[in-house]
């Protein structure tokens, strides 16, 4: 078995055959023409050509994929149109009486330039497309008329790299998936992928001399892995993952849209835990109620600096607006001495568990602290938002923090930054004091989350990541039960909403113990919402 | 000669489809379209020429059209930008 490493660009598990797809590089010929107008001519019959092919195209890929993404084809015959492109080819035709192949492959790599040399991602990626072009009209000169290709049965293709028009081509002759030397994530062949719904892996370096026909492959596009000629442990352990991934496609397709409530209407809403903007396409697959939690310390720990407000400001309003009136909540920032961050300049502890960490962090270094919350407030006059605060363990710290929001608050009045007025703010419940004083901190706060994670750790004063230990660590623990009940009980008594963010919560089994509790909200991974719906919609 | 101001709303600004399609439209008229932004100019036929400019979201953006039917042009033109973009 060989394993190869690239990039996962379009989610799914293929098992099946490889077929190689080896585009003839022939070298572009070069040769002086007799007369240049005959040869224009010859090129814009070609340029027809392509167009027509385009056009096919856009019919097949709108019925197999969608118009969105058929779309590229569109943009490909206004680009074959554009009179500078066009012209360009003419003219060197013309002025260096050469042939319409090299006169076009000279401008494509001119005009593929221009997008590479420019700053923005998309942009960049933009060089592909006239590459795109210019090899169809090379392939219309050569009287190429599709792409040809034979399998033996369902395959996964081997190439250097895919056109968006060999993609839709090879996509009819049924291909499982596609791993290529070349590529980036936001190539159209990847969006095309993606959109019919078949893993594909890129970058895979020297590809095509590790491999040969006929190898049986595994090819994931989760994580990029490839495995060639795979062992039997290998080829059952995919197996499985495929057949998972095919429940989940099934609860999907019966459950989408259908509400959170059981037989006799008790309601419990189901939201998603985050990490990032990265994390919306899941939650919006899974049919998610909101965001119960978004970890804001992804931005802290990708940079090695302080994420400025804007590059702050940018990852919250993505989310905000993405969710489209669902609530958004956002923890501010919630790090430790174990999950150092070295721009935060925080001194190593023998305890870290107990030290300085959530909002101890933020209280302790404010200016931080009104940053985050400069930038929460701004994007959530895009949205439905809520701050959440973490690690809170008394009064006093609430009532500090709340000092620091609403400066922040004074000072977006004072330069007409508009922000929600009315914007909520929560509190984590996962120390034992925060849960045994729950009755005092819910009337200081909008709703609590209960973070059963670390509530556990406190609570039975034990190290959940130390494998020794396992024969204590009960996460059904009766006490913290007993502590949950009586948050939620502080919480309706004094009129507030309580949610369950940590592992506990998505848990199906204990869903009927958290309804009778009362429970109003269960926020976890996107992929656990629906089988927790599953699960209330079949009980009492 | 006649000229309209807009900011571009669609998030991800000026991309290759719309881009496109603003061309197309443009090619409509005889009169000469031309973009300008933070003092770059294309022409509004050309896509990779707009392209080129590499306008995003938020960015403020003059077109100028001059010629015979540059009323009907200017009117056309605008009534896209806004739909479009």
């Amino acid at each position: 078995m060989l394993l190869l490493k690239g990039k996962g660009v379009s989610a799914g598990i293929a098992i099946g055959q490889l077929a190689i797809y080896n585009q003839s590089l022939n070298s572009i010929p070069h040769y002086i023409v007799a007369n240049p107008e005959e040869e224009i001519q010859r090129f814009q019959k070609a340029q027809q050509a392509a167009l027509e092919n385009f056009q096919q195209l856009y019919t097949t890929a709108i019925k197999e994929v969608s118009e969105e993404n058929a779309n590229i084809f569109e943009v490909h015959q206004m680009m074959l149109e554009d009179c500078d492109y066009v012209e360009a080819i003419e003219s060197i035709i013309r002025l260096q009486k050469v042939n319409a192949e090299f006169a076009i492959n000279i401008t494509a790599k001119k005009f593929a330039k221009i997008f590479t040399d420019m700053e923005d991602e998309y942009m960049k990626a933009r060089a592909s497309d006239i590459h795109d072009i210019s090899n169809s009209l090379l392939a219309c000169l050569d009287g190429k008329k599709t792409i040809q290709l034979s399998f033996n049965g369902p395959s996964v293709l081997a190439a250097t790299d895919l056109t968006p028009s060999e993609t839709m081509h090879l996509a009819k002759g049924k291909i499982l998936g596609f791993i290529t030397e070349h590529g980036s994530a936001n190539s159209h062949s990847a969006i095309l992928a993606r959109a019919l719904g078949i893993p594909a892996v890129i970058g895979v370096r020297k590809l095509l001399s590790k491999i040969s026909a006929n190898m049986t492959v595994v090819i994931d596009g989760f994580t990029g892995d490839i495995y060639l000629n795979p062992d039997e442990k290998t080829l059952a352990n995919m197996t499985q993952k495929i057949e998972t991934l095919k429940y989940h496609q099934t609860l999907l397709k019966e459950l989408k849209g259908q509400p959170n409530i059981t037989m006799s209407g008790k309601e419990i809403k189901l939201a998603a835990n985050i990490s990032g903007p990265q994390d919306l396409a899941a939650v919006l697959e899974n049919d998610a109620d909101g965001i119960g939690l978004f970890r804001s310390e992804f931005l802290y720990l990708e940079n090695k600096k302080i994420p400025t407000e804007d590059e702050q400001f940018t990852a919250y309003k993505t989310v905000i607006e993405t969710m489209a009136g669902k609530q958004v909540i956002i923890r501010t920032l919630d790090v430790g001495a174990d999950k150092n961050i070295p721009c935060l300049k925080l001194l190593p502890e023998d305890n870290p568990a107990m030290g300085c960490r959530g909002i101890r962090v933020c209280l302790m270094q404010p200016e931080i602290f009104k940053i985050q919350l400069h930038a929460i407030l701004r994007a959530s006059a895009f949205g439905n938002t809520a701050i959440m605060l973490p690690f809170i363990t008394s009064v006093d710290e609430i009532h500090a923090a709340k000092i620091i929001l609403e400066e922040v608050k004074t000072s977006l009045r004072q330069d007409n930054i508009p922000f929600d007025e009315n914007i909520k703010l929560g509190i984590m419940i996962e120390t034992p004091a925060a849960a045994l004083i729950s009755d005092d901190l819910a009337k200081e706060v909008d709703f609590f989350s209960i973070g059963t994670n670390d509530l556990t750790q406190y609570t039975l004063a034990i190290d959940r990541q130390n494998q020794n230990l396992s024969s204590f660590f009960n996460p059904h623990h009766k006490a913290i039960f007993k502590l949950i009940a009586q948050t939620i009980e502080s919480a309706h008594k004094n009129g507030i909403l309580v949610g369950i963010c940590g592992e506990l919560g998505g848990d199906p089994d204990l869903i009927k113990i958290f309804l009778d509790l009362g429970v109003d909200e269960l926020s976890v991974s996107p992929p656990a919402i629906l089988p927790l719906r599953k699960k209330l919609r079949s009980l009492e | 000669m006649k000229n309209f101001t807009y900011t571009i709303k669609d998030a991800k600004g000026l991309h290759a489809r719309p881009a496109g399609l603003l061309a197309k439209e443009a090619k409509q008229f005889n009169s000469k379209i031309i973009i300008t932004v933070n003092g770059k100019t294309a022409d509004l036929k050309h896509i990779f020429a707009v392209m080129s400019l590499g306008i995003k979201c938020a960015t403020t953006v003059t077109v100028t059209i001059d010629g015979e039917d540059e009323d009907v042009a200017a009117l056309a033109l605008e009534k896209h930008i806004k739909a479009n973009l």
